[in-house]
């Protein structure tokens, strides 16, 4: 299969890349690391007449600490994401969720940046950035502006990115040191999208939850945050309970297509079981 | 539509090219270079037969245009023996354990276990069964395959290759 032709742009710096996409228009698109734009080459379903290729940017890589935020650069890989001791140490759920995404080819070319900036409610890291409350720096021919991951997502494939803005940086507030984590996926083989996955983290004190977050991969047009579910938690010592209250109001918010990966009403299922896993686990990671 | 000079190391030796940007990196390998040793499988990135080494990462070359592999370093089966023409302890590996049956997959399999084992020189059989995750065999069952790679580890390291039982 041999993809359409276009012209190829390997811009050096975001201020040529955001250039480049304003005078191309909109028959220009941004390659990051290709691996879900290549394939819809090829079959023809996206024939964009130029590629705006991002890797020759330097500072779109790399992983920092800012203040109390963590900084993940667009480009920077899925392998690197997995390799990085800043994020073992303060985010360690982002490389157990890199773990989980397609297989170890994929993951030495797919770029963090793409994966939360395409809008495919099939990719992991758009609900863990939602439960983690996390930011997009986004530039474009205006100028710069930060986007909460929690209003990003608008549909499939439809996010709050305009044409001609790229996504450049992730701003991730850390932690608490002692909270408790766990993302869960339940996927049919190695490489496939998730049938249902959960992003838990949680804080406890005492016995008793005093923080949690939850996000949900796939069960739905976009991914979800599960806000109410959580807030059910808070205060609760996570007996079954509680957890099972919980769980059906995550539960609720779902709304997941009948596909390949099984009906509705399982998927459903499917993602209130990966949210209770990713409770149990991440209670027994948790400090205090 | 431009097409684009692209320079690269391909098995250790200066490439120069004109491409036209659409062109894949394993179309650019098999049709203009002649290295057929990486083959076109599901050519859908799920089946890793197409599997080559560029700049320290295991990369799908279906999945990959050439001319993002401008200014990179490529290794192909081609470039995997010994410099004397010897096999190298992976192809050892995958003859001795019989590692192959069909032989579509193995290019890929080797280049894949070829990084698996620079990053993690002594890996435990979970550790390769999940290192070779993205590359797919119709024929072995893997079981061959994974005693392959440990044979490989093991000669490199220069530890003794102990047979798992079956």
């Amino acid at each position: 299969m041999i993809p359409g032709t276009f012209d190829y742009h390997r811009p050096a710096t975001v201020e040529d890349a955001v250039g480049l996409l304003s005078r191309l228009g909109e028959e220009a698109n941004i390659l990051a690391g290709g691996h879900s734009l290549i394939p819809l080459m090829k079959t023809r379903l996206a024939s964009p007449e130029h590629l705006v290729d991002l890797s020759g940017i330097g500072n779109l890589k790399g992983i920092s600490v800012e203040g109390g935020d963590v900084i993940i650069g667009a480009m920077t890989t899925q392998h690197e994401l997995i390799n990085s001791d800043e994020l073992a140490r303060h985010l360690p759920i982002i490389a157990e969720t890199s773990r989980l995404i397609a297989d170890p080819q994929i993951r030495y070319k797919g770029t963090f940046g793409g994966n939360v900036a395409n809008g495919d409610p099939g990719n992991d890291m758009p609900a863990l950035m939602m439960c983690l409350g996390a930011s997009y720096s986004v530039t474009g021919p205006d100028g710069s502006r930060e986007i909460a991951a929690r209003d990003f997502y608008q549909g499939a494939y439809f996010t709050s990115l305009e044409h001609g803005e790229i996504l450049t940086a992730v701003r991730i507030p850390i932690p608490s040191p002692d909270h408790g984590y766990a993302y869960e996926k339940l996927k049919r083989k190695v490489g496939d999208y998730a049938t249902a996955a959960a992003a838990v983290v949680i804080t406890m004190e005492g016995g008793k939850c005093t923080s949690a977050s939850i996000g949900l991969t796939n069960v739905s047009e976009t991914p979800l945050w599960a806000s109410e579910a959580a807030s059910m938690l808070v205060g609760t010592s996570l007996d079954k309970a509680s957890v099972d209250a919980a769980v059906a109001a995550a539960e609720a918010i779902t709304e997941p297509a009948s596909d390949m990966r099984g009906p509705a009403e399982y998927r459903t299922k499917m993602a209130g079981v990966m949210m209770r896993r990713a409770l149990e686990r991440a209670q027994s990671r948790a400090k205090g | 539509m431009a097409k684009s000079h692209i320079e690269l190391t391909i098995n250790g030796k200066k490439v120069e090219a004109l491409v036209e940007p659409r062109t894949l990196l394993i179309h650019f390998l098999r049709e203009q270079q002649n290295l057929t040793g990486a083959h076109i499988g599901c050519d859908t990135g799920h089946c890793g037969a197409c599997t080559v080494e560029m700049d320290d990462m295991s990369v799908k070359s279906c999945m990959t245009f050439a001319v993002q592999a401008n200014g990179a370093s490529i290794t192909t089966i081609e470039g995997m023996a010994n410099p004397d023409g010897t096999l190298s302890a992976l192809q050892e590996g995958f003859r001795m354990m019989h590692g192959l049956q069909c032989g579509y997959c193995t290019p890929g399999m080797i280049l894949r276990a070829h990084r698996l084992l620079k990053e993690n020189p002594a890996p435990t059989e979970d550790e390769i069964r999940n290192g070779i995750a993205g590359n797919l065999c119709r024929c072995t069952g893997y079981v061959n395959i994974v005693k392959a790679i440990q044979y490989a580890a093991a000669k490199i390291n220069g530890t003794p290759f102990q047979e798992a039982a079956e």
